[in-house]
C-alpha cells in the first residue's frame, strides 16, 4: 500500500490556511459601543509619547468567516469524545459534560477572585469540600489547592520540601527521582535548587532500595516518587523505601500522575508519603483542552501543614451555620505560586466528579481501570506478546509497558511507525518512548471509561499491524496515511523555527 | 458499575478469565497488606446527575458575581463581554477533550491554533517569540525571571511596588527556591520611582519587572524605565495587561526582553481566578530559553503545511533536569479563547475598545474625583483602571463603604490597604466595555451615600466617645 495507491482524502485536499491569511481590511465580528461619555481629546488623556503608533496586525473577519475557520480548524484534531487515547501517564478518562454546565453557571463562572468572601460563600465551601474529599483520597489531612497544574504542583512540594528543612536550620543539596520518573520530577528539582540523584530500577520494576540505600544521606531533602510507578507497578517495598527516605529526615513526595489505580484501594499518606500532589485533568476528569488547562492541588501531613501556599480555606461555625474565608496569616508559608487562589473552574469539574460517584464510585473507578489495563495486556499477550512483550512483571495496575525490541530486530518497525500507523485504524497511539529505561517502549493506559469492546477493537488494531510489519515493514514504517497531514519534519522545523505567521 | 463505566457482569466473568485471576481483589494483591485502605473512603455516597447538578447551582447561588452586581472591581481581572461564539468553540470536543498534540498527525488544529495564538501575541506586544502559554500572570512573571536565571546567573531581581502584589509574591516564593534575591522599588507620584529604580539596578541584577499599567493603573514610561536597566545585564521584563495594548506603546518597541501578561482579560470568563493562561513573549536572543510549548511550522512527506511541537529540547520531556521550565500541562484552550477573542476583536476593534475604555475611565475618574470626601490617588494617565483615596478612617472604613455599596448593587473596586499600606483608604476602580456610562453614574451616586453614611457614622462615634 502505499499514499499514491490510495490517493488524498478530503481533508489531505485542504490546505491549512491560518486565520491571519484570511479577511479583507475593514471587516470586523465587533463592534464598539459609543462611549456614552462626554468625549475628551484622546492625545490629552494619553500623550502621544505613551501611545502605539502602529496597529497590532490582528485578524480582519466578520463573525462568520471567524465561526467557520475555527470550526474547520477542530476538525483537524482527533479527540477523546470521539475515540480511544490510550495514553500511559495520561489518564484520558470521560469527560463529563455536566461538569461543563455547572463551571459555566453566572454563580461560579463571573465570580471575581477578588469578591469579598462574605459574597462568595458557595465558591469558599466548594473548595473546601473539595478540599476535604482529595485528603481523604490521598490519605493526608491539609490540602492547597492554588497549583496551576501537575508540575506546578511538584515545585509546590520541593518548596515545602525546602522550607521545611530550613524551619529546622537545615540545608540540605539533592533530592532523589527513580529514573522511571515523568521528566517534570528533575526538571522541578532543577527549579527549586536542588541537586537531582537518579536512583536505579531493580529487575522487578520497583525501586533499587541496594542503590536507594547508597544514595540515601543526610543531604538529601526528599525522593519523589510516583506509585504505581510508570510502568505501572505498585511497588511492594513502599514501607521499606518510606522508613529508609525517613530515617535520614528527608520527606517523601507522591507524583500523583498515576493516583487513578488506587483510589479508595490505598492512600499514600497510610504509605508514609508528606507531600501528594493530585492532577485533576487526570483522576478527576477535567478535560484537557488540548494542553490544559489542568490543576495540581497538594496534600500533605501535619508536620508540612505550616508551610502551605497560602492563602488557605478557613470554616468555623457560627450560630447561623458554617462560615468560610481565607487564611492569609500563615507566617511559615512558602508564599503564593499563582495569583488569586488556583484554577477554580477546574475545581467545580472535580468536585461534581466527586459527588457524583461518592465514596463506592471512586473505588469502583480505580478498580476497573486496573481490571481493563490488566484485561488489555493479556489481549495482547494473546495476540502479540512475542513481538511486543510486557516490559516488567507479570500483571500490572491501571497502565503497563510493553517494548517493541523483539518487533523492530525481526521487521524493522519501530515503536514510532506502530502509533504512527494506529492513527489509520482510528486509535489515539499509547504513550511512546517512555518510561526511558525501556527500550522501544509502549505505555498503555486505557482508563476505567472504555468498554470491553474499545479494548477489543484496540487489541486487535494492534496485532493486525504487527501482522502486517511481518508481511512489509513499508507501510507501517510510512504510516499514517489516512490523516489530515501525514509524518511531519520536525527536525527542519526545530532547524529553521517558523513560529509565527509571517507578515504578507 | 458508575455511569462513566461499563463492565457488566457478564464482561467481568470474561475479562477476569482472560486474566486468568478469579476477582479484582487479586489484581490488587501487589499493593503490600500493610497499605491497603481495607475500608471504604470516608466521603458522601454519589448522586445521580440532576441531584448534583442542583447542589452545585445552590453553591453559584451563593456567590454574588457579575451577574449579579454592577462590578467595578479588577485589580488583574476583568469583567469584559466574552462573545458567545467563544463558549460555542471551547465546548467543541475537538478542542475541549484532545490531550496534548504529541501526535501531529491527528493534532493539526490544536497546533495550527497555537501558532495562530503565538502570531496574534507576537502582535500584540511587537516581540518576535511567543510561546503557546503558560498557567496565568503572576506565574509568568515568575517564569521570566528564572528564564533570567539560566541566561545571566546574576544573583537580584528588582522589582516595581507597582507590580500586581501577587506577582511580586509569586516571584519571591520561585526566587527563593534557586536563591535569588528580590529587591523592592517604591513607587512615587504613582509610578515607579525612575531614580530609586536606576539605583538598584548593578551588574549582579539578573532581571527587572515593571507592570503596565501599573497595579494603581498608572501609565508607566516603559521605555524609560527600559532605558536604565539597558547598559546592565538584566532581563528586561514587563507585565502587561493585553487590553490596552491597542493604544499603549508595546513592549517590544520599548526596550522589553521579555513581555508577560495575565490573559484573563482576552475571551476568558472571571472563573474566581481561574482557569485562564498566562502570555509570554520575548526577543529573539531568548528563543530557545522559552519556557513551555511552542509549535513551529513545517511540511509533512507530502509537501504538505503543518505544524509541530517544536524545539522541544528545552522542555522537561526530553531535557529533564536540564530544562528551561518544569512547566508541562499549561493552559491551551483558555489560550485558544484568547486567540479567537482577539480575532474577534480585530485590527481595529482592539484600538477601539482601547480609546473607549481611556474615555470612559476619564469620565468615572472625573465624577468620583469630584465627589465630597474623594480624591485621586496620583495624577498620572490611566486607561481602564485607576485609584483613589477616600477620607474614611482606615482600610475597615474602606470595606465598610465597599459593603454598603454593593448592599445597594454596586461593587466600586478594591481595597488598596489590603496590599498597599501605605493607601490604606486607596479605591482601585476598574472598567470594562460593559460599565456603561449610566452605572458609571450610578456607582457615583453609590459611593456618594455610603461615604456620607460612613462619614455620618464615624461622627456620630466620635461624639459618643
Amino acid at each position: 500500500m502505499t499514499a499514491e495507491v490510495l490517493g488524498a482524502t478530503p481533508m489531505q485536499r485542504e490546505a491549512a490556511v491560518t486565520i491571519f491569511e484570511k479577511g479583507a481590511a475593514g471587516r470586523r465580528a465587533f463592534v464598539a459601543p459609543d462611549s456614552g461619555v462626554p468625549e475628551r481629546d484622546p492625545q490629552e488623556l494619553l500623550e502621544p509619547r505613551l501611545r502605539r503608533q502602529t496597529p497590532a496586525a490582528l485578524p480582519q473577519v466578520s463573525e462568520p468567516e471567524l465561526v467557520r475557520h475555527y470550526v474547520r480548524v477542530s476538525r483537524r484534531n482527533f479527540d477523546l469524545d470521539s475515540g480511544f487515547y490510550p495514553l500511559g501517564s495520561c489518564t484520558m478518562k470521560h469527560n463529563p459534560r455536566l461538569h461543563e454546565r455547572v463551571a459555566a453557571l453566572p454563580g461560579h463562572a463571573r465570580l471575581h477572585p477578588l469578591q469579598d468572601p462574605e459574597r462568595a460563600q458557595g465558591a469558599l465551601e466548594l473548595m473546601w469540600n473539595l478540599e476535604r474529599a482529595l485528603g481523604e483520597v490521598a490519605g493526608l489531612p491539609h490540602v492547597a489547592l492554588q497549583p496551576s497544574a501537575g508540575s506546578h504542583g511538584e515545585l509546590a512540594g520541593v518548596l515545602l520540601t525546602r522550607a521545611y528543612h530550613e524551619a529546622r536550620g537545615e540545608h540540605r543539596t539533592k533530592v532523589l527521582t527513580p529514573d522511571t520518573a515523568h521528566g517534570t520530577n528533575p526538571a522541578t528539582v532543577t527549579m527549586a535548587g536542588y541537586e537531582v540523584v537518579k536512583v536505579g530500577t531493580n529487575a522487578a520494576g520497583g525501586v533499587d532500595l541496594d542503590d536507594l540505600r547508597i544514595k540515601v544521606d543526610n543531604q538529601v531533602a526528599c525522593l519523589m516518587l510516583t506509585n504505581p510507578n510508570t510502568l505501572g507497578l505498585f511497588d511492594p517495598n513502599i514501607e521499606e523505601i518510606a522508613a529508609l527516605v525517613h530515617s535520614v529526615g528527608a520527606t517523601l513526595y507522591y507524583d500523583g500522575a498515576n493516583l487513578n489505580a488506587i483510589m479508595g484501594r490505598s492512600r499514600p499518606g497510610d504509605m508514609g508519603f508528606d507531600i501528594v500532589h493530585y492532577n485533576l485533568h487526570k483522576s478527576f476528569t477535567q478535560p484537557h483542552g488540548g494542553g490544559g488547562p489542568g490543576s495540581g492541588p497538594i496534600a500533605v501531613s501535619d508536620r508540612i501543614a505550616p508551610f502551605l501556599p497560602h492563602p488557605v480555606i478557613t470554616r468555623s461555625e457560627t450560630g447561623d451555620g458554617a462560615v468560610f474565608g481565607f487564611d492569609d496569616d500563615r507566617p511559615q508559608s512558602i508564599g503564593r505560586l499563582r495569583g488569586f487562589q488556583g484554577n477554580y473552574g477546574v475545581f467545580v469539574r472535580a468536585y461534581a466528579y466527586i459527588c457524583s460517584l461518592g465514596a463506592e464510585g471512586l473505588r469502583d473507578a480505580s478498580e476497573t481501570a486496573v481490571l481493563n489495563a490488566n484485561y488489555l495486556l493479556a489481549r495482547l499477550r494473546e495476540l502479540c506478546g512475542d513481538d511486543l512483550p510486557l516490559a516488567f512483571g507479570d500483571r500490572c495496575m491501571h497502565e503497563f509497558v510493553l517494548s517493541a525490541t523483539p518487533l523492530k530486530k525481526a521487521t524493522g518497525v519501530r515503536t514510532l511507525d506502530l502509533a504512527k500507523r494506529l492513527l489509520d485504524h482510528g486509535f489515539h497511539p499509547p504513550t511512546v518512548y517512555f518510561p526511558l529505561l525501556v527500550d522501544e517502549a509502549i505505555l498503555i493506559e486505557p482508563t476505567e471509561t472504555e468498554t470491553k469492546e474499545t479494548l477489543d477493537e484496540f487489541a486487535q488494531a494492534l496485532a493486525a499491524i504487527v501482522r502486517e510489519a511481518h508481511e512489509d515493514p513499508t507501510i507501517a514504517q510510512n504510516a499514517p496515511y489516512t490523516t489530515p497531514v501525514r509524518r511531519l519534519d520536525e527536525a527542519a522545523a526545530a532547524k529553521t523555527p517558523v513560529i509565527r505567521q509571517q507578515a504578507a | 458499575m458508575s455511569r462513566y463505566t461499563a463492565v457488566t457482569e457478564d464482561d467481568l466473568r470474561e475479562m477476569l478469565a482472560t486474566i486468568g485471576v478469579a476477582s479484582i481483589d487479586e489484581l490488587f494483591e501487589q499493593v503490600p497488606e500493610g497499605v491497603r485502605l481495607g475500608r471504604e473512603l470516608d466521603l458522601p455516597a454519589g448522586l445521580p446527575e440532576q441531584d448534583v447538578y442542583a447542589h452545585l447551582r445552590d453553591l453559584a447561588a451563593r456567590n454574588t458575581s457579575a451577574e449579579d452586581e454592577v462590578t467595578f472591581l479588577g485589580a488583574g481581572m476583568y469583567d469584559h463581554y466574552v462573545p458567545a461564539l467563544i463558549d460555542m468553540l471551547m465546548s467543541r470536543s475537538e478542542f475541549l477533550t484532545p490531550y496534548t498534540p504529541y501526535q501531529p498527525e491527528i493534532s493539526q488544529g490544536g497546533l495550527q491554533v497555537m501558532f495562530e495564538y503565538q502570531t496574534a501575541i507576537s502582535e500584540l506586544t511587537g516581540l518576535p517569540v511567543s510561546n503557546a502559554s503558560v498557567y496565568e500572570g503572576p506565574s509568568a512573571v515568575a517564569a521570566a525571571g528564572y528564564l533570567a536565571k539560566l541566561a545571566n546567573g546574576k544573583g537580584k531581581f528588582v522589582v516595581s511596588r507597582g507590580l500586581h502584589p501577587h506577582s511580586r509574591e509569586t516571584l519571591r516564593t520561585h526566587a527563593h527556591g534557586y536563591g535569588i534575591e528580590v529587591v523592592e522599588v517604591p513607587l512615587r507620584d504613582g509610578v515607579t520611582d525612575p531614580e530609586t529604580w536606576a539605583a538598584a539596578i548593578d551588574g549582579d541584577t539578573a532581571a527587572v519587572f515593571f507592570q503596565q499599567p501599573n497595579f494603581l493603573g498608572a501609565v508607566e514610561d516603559a521605555k524609560a524605565l527600559a532605558d536604565l536597566a539597558k547598559d546592565s545585564p538584566a532581563v528586561i521584563v514587563g507585565s502587561y495587561d493585553p487590553i490596552p495594548l491597542g493604544i499603549l506603546a508595546p513592549p517590544g518597541e520599548c526596550g522589553v526582553d521579555v513581555a508577560v501578561g495575565e490573559g484573563q482579560s482576552l475571551g476568558n470568563r472571571l472563573d474566581f481566578g481561574g482557569p485562564s493562561f498566562g502570555f509570554f513573549a520575548a526577543t529573539e536572543a531568548y528563543l530557545r530559553r522559552m519556557p513551555g510549548r511552542i509549535a513551529g511550522e513545517t511540511r509533512d512527506v507530502d509537501g504538505r503545511r503543518g505544524f509541530v511541537l517544536t524545539l522541544q529540547t528545552r522542555e522537561q520531556h526530553i531535557r529533564r533536569e536540564k530544562a528551561t521550565s518544569n512547566i508541562c500541562t499549561s493552559q491551551a484552550l483558555n489560550a485558544l479563547a484568547g486567540v479567537v477573542y482577539l480575532g474577534w476583536l480585530g485590527r481595529e476593534g482592539l484600538v477601539e475598545l482601547g480609546e473607549l475604555l481611556l474615555q470612559r475611565t476619564a469620565y468615572a475618574r472625573e465624577c468620583l474625583s469630584a465627589l465630597d470626601g474623594v480624591e485621586v490617588l496620583h495624577e498620572q494617565p490611566v486607561v481602564r483602571e485607576f485609584a483613589l483615596t477616600l477620607d474614611v478612617d482606615g482600610l475597615d472604613a474602606v470595606r465598610r463603604v465597599i459593603a454598603r455599596c454593593q448592599d445597594a448593587g454596586i461593587n466600586p473596586g478594591y481595597a488598596l490597604g489590603q496590599a498597599y499600606e501605605e493607601h490604606p483608604t486607596g479605591l482601585l476602580v476598574a472598567l470594562t466595555e460593559q460599565r456603561t456610562r449610566a452605572d458609571i453614574d450610578r456607582l457615583a451616586e453609590v459611593l456618594r451615600e455610603a461615604l456620607a453614611a460612613e462619614r455620618a457614622g464615624a461622627a456620630a462615634q466620635e461624639v459618643r466617645a
